[in-house]
């Protein structure tokens, strides 16, 4: 969305985008599902955000056949995606890998999710509605209440 | 001249808006009511000269004054009148202007309807506001002025770029800036109550019309953002996880629950810290989202520390509101008293338990943004954070939120009733049910697009069974039962439709499971069946447009042999830019999309790209839908801006008739004071 109005604000015009060329498809269908599959994620280094598959630049093309190479020369999808994070890093895999230096991204999510959703319990249980709302009435307001009848009803 | 006098006003504005941010609240803390009294004409006039500013930029566009270094850039004597137009939001300095007219026009807004607002309120907010305008305008002035000249003009402009060249440009940014911008109100709001130390379940009355107004934006500026590139983009995708994107789902985020936390606070007084919160969270949120996508960090962090001007201007802007607005909350937030207790099964625990969920998934989007910057800032280590972490994260979130809405509707305040509500709704999750297995009889796998079809269908149907539950009586004759469902209030009405909004955007995201795509090379004459339809690929010949020329392929489309539709995808080329763009050709069939994409021309044929995309269009029409709720419970009586104020003006008319007929006319000015 707001895609294309930032990329017009940094100067960095998408190409027309026109992913996946017919010449690059693969004749087996079941490896065609898998490479399709496997570059949804991968990352097109030097587009902003795009996986593989989606982006028209030159590179996600080359990594794209380069994949479907691999597959064809009968790797797994795990040596595939191994063989691309050896050349280029884990900036390659749109979904981070979970390793020392992503532990807060991954966690921070459910430990938002826990942390907040026990202090709500905690604190409902600490409020103890049944005081709160409609439990027995303590003496005090029993006289405070018999006072404010008595008054009303001289 | 009159491009002079454009920049001059906008410095006038500047001036005005200083005023605007010191002596309301002065005047408030002192209880000075001639101070307090300036601020809604300062307003006022402040809008008008900004109006004035934005007035003269356009006209420098209409006029094609390529003198203006702005114009120049971003525009071209050729261009189309509508971008001419609308271009001058497409570039930094322009929608920069187009961000403060509309916060300025918010200000206004707020001097003229809240009359009826304790007045120390008004000046307070009104002041508050007068700092996010000092603060942006100056921004303009000094790093984005789209005044500026060049010494010797340049005969012909650059062209906008191709890609905004579109009516999307004309509609996306100034939704989705009202939105972003509307909650700078609700954070005025909060921020005065936190000046004043007054909160209450009226201060909620007041901030809630603005919070829903900001919301409805908001939507529809997503949701046309995401349809824009969806056709633009022409790969069928509509949501791609982007940071820029994910700027404007995280204050959309806040925004809605701080939209459900307020009608909490008005209607029982409780939740009152947390409502105010989010008041500042969400429009912290359009502040960060304005930082992210305007000061280039994002593209990348050493781009933004080569050229820092005005990404530090705009992290100082952020650093002042949100740090000071959090040491305003931190420091007040403990005076205000909690009212209205609640038991943790009711209405309001069940919109405890969306907020919950709500603020997970804005912490999620939140650290998914901004975690790669910071790893790379601190360590240089250079990850991404893609699609496929938030459909791990954020969409399991989302599951039990869209089971809970029907079933939070039906629980009574204070205290629910869980199994009832439960069994009300035994009919419609049965439905759901088999809906579930109907999808997966009729269109086969993926099992999941089957089953969240059938949650939509659950959530779209489960969302009217509280109003039909109050329409609905034993015995009712039609008569009455139609007099109970006009009687209903609107805010019943726009929640049910609202979250029957949100079913069928549920139910496009599902369907996308089921689309169908083809690539193929095709020459003239050559066929592809794309799921129940066949195209056929006519000829392929140039065309020239007003600023480009274009190479289009005519398809027709049939199904069963009958033409549907004839389509002409086409690949622009802006000789201005040199940049070629693409053009799909859409064609919208009951609620499915069928595309069509072409590529350059090689001799093996057209490279060509087909899609089938049934229900797709539900993606935004549920979006169109959940505003249409919140439009529907804007007019509710009790939450209508102006209301208080028309009744006040009756009772005054009546008094001043009666005062008349017995011959002592009340002195017309005495409103005034009031």
């Amino acid at each position: 969305m707001a895609a294309a109005l930032a990329l017009a604000v940094t100067a960095l015009a998408p190409p027309p985008a026109f992913a996946v060329r017919p010449d690059e498809i693969l004749s087996d269908p079941k490896l065609e599902a898998r490479a399709r599959e496997l570059s949804l994620h991968l990352r097109c280094l030097v587009c902003q955000n795009q996986s593989i598959d989606d982006s028209d630049a030159p590179l996600a093309r080359d990594l794209r056949l380069l994949v479907r190479e691999r597959l064809k020369a009968g790797d797994s999808n795990a040596q595939v995606i191994d063989f691309l994070v050896q050349r280029y890093g884990d900036f390659v895999l749109l979904k981070p890998p979970l390793k020392a230096s992503t532990i807060l991204l991954w966690v921070s999510p459910f430990a938002v999710l826990l942390l907040a959703g026990g202090l709500l319990l905690a604190r409902a249980r600490r409020r103890a509605p049944d005081d709160a709302m409609g439990g027995e009435l303590s003496a005090s307001e029993v006289a405070k209440l018999s006072a404010l009848i008595d008054k009303k009803s001289p | 001249m009159i491009v002079e006098i454009g920049h001059y006003a906008l410095v006038l504005a500047f001036a005005l808006a200083l005023i605007q941010s010191t002596l309301p609240v002065w005047g408030s803390l002192a209880n000075d009511r001639g101070l307090m009294s300036i601020a809604p004409s300062v307003a006022v006039a402040k809008f008008l000269l900004v109006a004035v500013s934005y007035a003269a930029l356009t006209w420098a566009y209409l006029e094609s004054d390529f003198s203006v270094s702005n114009v120049y850039e971003n525009s071209h004597s050729l261009k189309p009148l509508v971008y001419k137009i609308s271009g001058v939001w497409g570039n930094h300095e322009g929608s920069m202007l187009l961000w403060i007219l509309i916060l300025v026009l918010f200000s206004a807004l707020v001097a003229l309807f809240s009359r009826n607002m304790p007045q120390d309120l008004v000046a307070s907010v009104l002041a508050v506001q007068a700092w996010i305008s000092a603060a942006f305008i100056l921004f303009v002035l000094l790093t984005s002025n789209p005044f500026e000249r060049i010494p010797s003009p340049p005969a012909e402009g650059r062209d906008l770029n191709p890609i905004l060249q579109d009516p999307g440009l004309a509609i996306h940014p100034p939704l989705l800036y009202i939105g972003y911008v509307g909650y700078s109100i609700t954070f005025s709001f909060a921020a005065a109550a936190l000046i004043n130390g007054r909160l209450d379940a009226l201060w909620a009355r007041y901030m809630r019309p603005w919070s829903l107004l900001a919301w409805i934006f908001l939507t529809l500026g997503i949701a046309m953002g995401s349809y824009w590139a969806y056709y633009t983009l022409g790969w069928g995708g509509f949501w791609f996880w982007d940071p820029v994107e994910n700027a404007s789902l995280m204050p959309w985020l806040a925004g809605t629950a701080l939209l459900h936390t307020a009608s909490v606070m008005e209607k029982r007084d409780a939740l009152k810290i947390w409502t105010v919160f989010l008041a500042i969270a969400a429009f912290s949120l359009s502040l960060l989202g304005t930082f992210l996508v305007r000061s280039g960090v994002l593209t990348s962090v050493h781009s933004f520390a080569s050229d820092p001007q005005r990404g530090v201007f705009i992290l100082a802007i952020l650093v002042f509101f949100i740090g000071g607005s959090l040491a305003l909350f931190a420091w007040r937030a403990q005076t205000l008293t909690q009212g209205g207790i609640f038991a943790p099964v009711s209405r309001e625990g069940a919109l405890v338990l969306n907020n919950l969920l709500l603020a997970t998934a804005c912490a999620t989007v939140f650290v998914g943004t901004l975690y790669p910057l910071a790893l790379e800032g601190l360590t240089g280590a250079k990850i991404s954070v893609g699609p496929p972490f938030f459909n791990y994260t954020f969409v399991p979130l989302f599951v039990p939120i869209f089971l809970a809405m029907p079933l939070g509707q039906l629980l009574a305040w204070k205290r629910g009733d869980l199994l009832g509500a439960a069994q009300r709704l035994t009919l419609v999750a049965a439905l759901g049910f088999v809906a579930a297995l109907a999808f997966y009889g009729m269109q086969g796998g993926p099992a999941l697009s089957a089953a969240m079809a059938g949650l939509a269908i659950f959530l779209i149907k489960g969302s009217f069974v509280e109003v039909a539950g109050r329409i609905f009586v034993k015995g009712a004759s039609p008569r009455a039962m139609l007099s109970r469902a006009i009687g209903l209030p609107r805010t019943a009405w726009g929640t049910a439709i609202a979250h029957a909004g949100v079913g069928l955007c549920l139910l496009g995201l599902a369907a996308t499971g089921w689309g169908v795509e083809k690539i193929v090379a095709m020459k003239p004459g050559d066929r592809a069946s794309v799921g129940p339809y066949e195209v056929t690929l006519e000829r392929v010949s140039p065309r020239a447009g007003p600023n480009f020329r274009e190479t289009v392929g005519f398809m027709t489309v049939r199904e069963g042999g009958r033409v549907v539709a004839r389509l002409e995808p086409s690949r622009r080329d802006f000789t201005a830019r040199t940049m070629v763009t693409s053009q799909a050709g859409i064609l919208t069939l009951w609620l499915g999309q069928f595309q069509a994409v072409i590529a350059e021309d090689k001799d093996g044929g057209i490279d060509t790209r087909l899609y089938w995309k049934p229900l797709v269009t539900l993606i935004w029409l549920g979006a169109v839908v959940m505003a249409l709720g919140g439009a529907l419970a804007m007019t509710e009586r009790r939450l209508r801006f102006g209301i208080a104020r028309q009744s006040r003006r009756r009772n005054e008319q009546a008094a001043d008739e009666t005062e008349a007929k017995q011959g002592n006319a009340a002195p017309a000015g005495a409103r005034v004071q009031s």
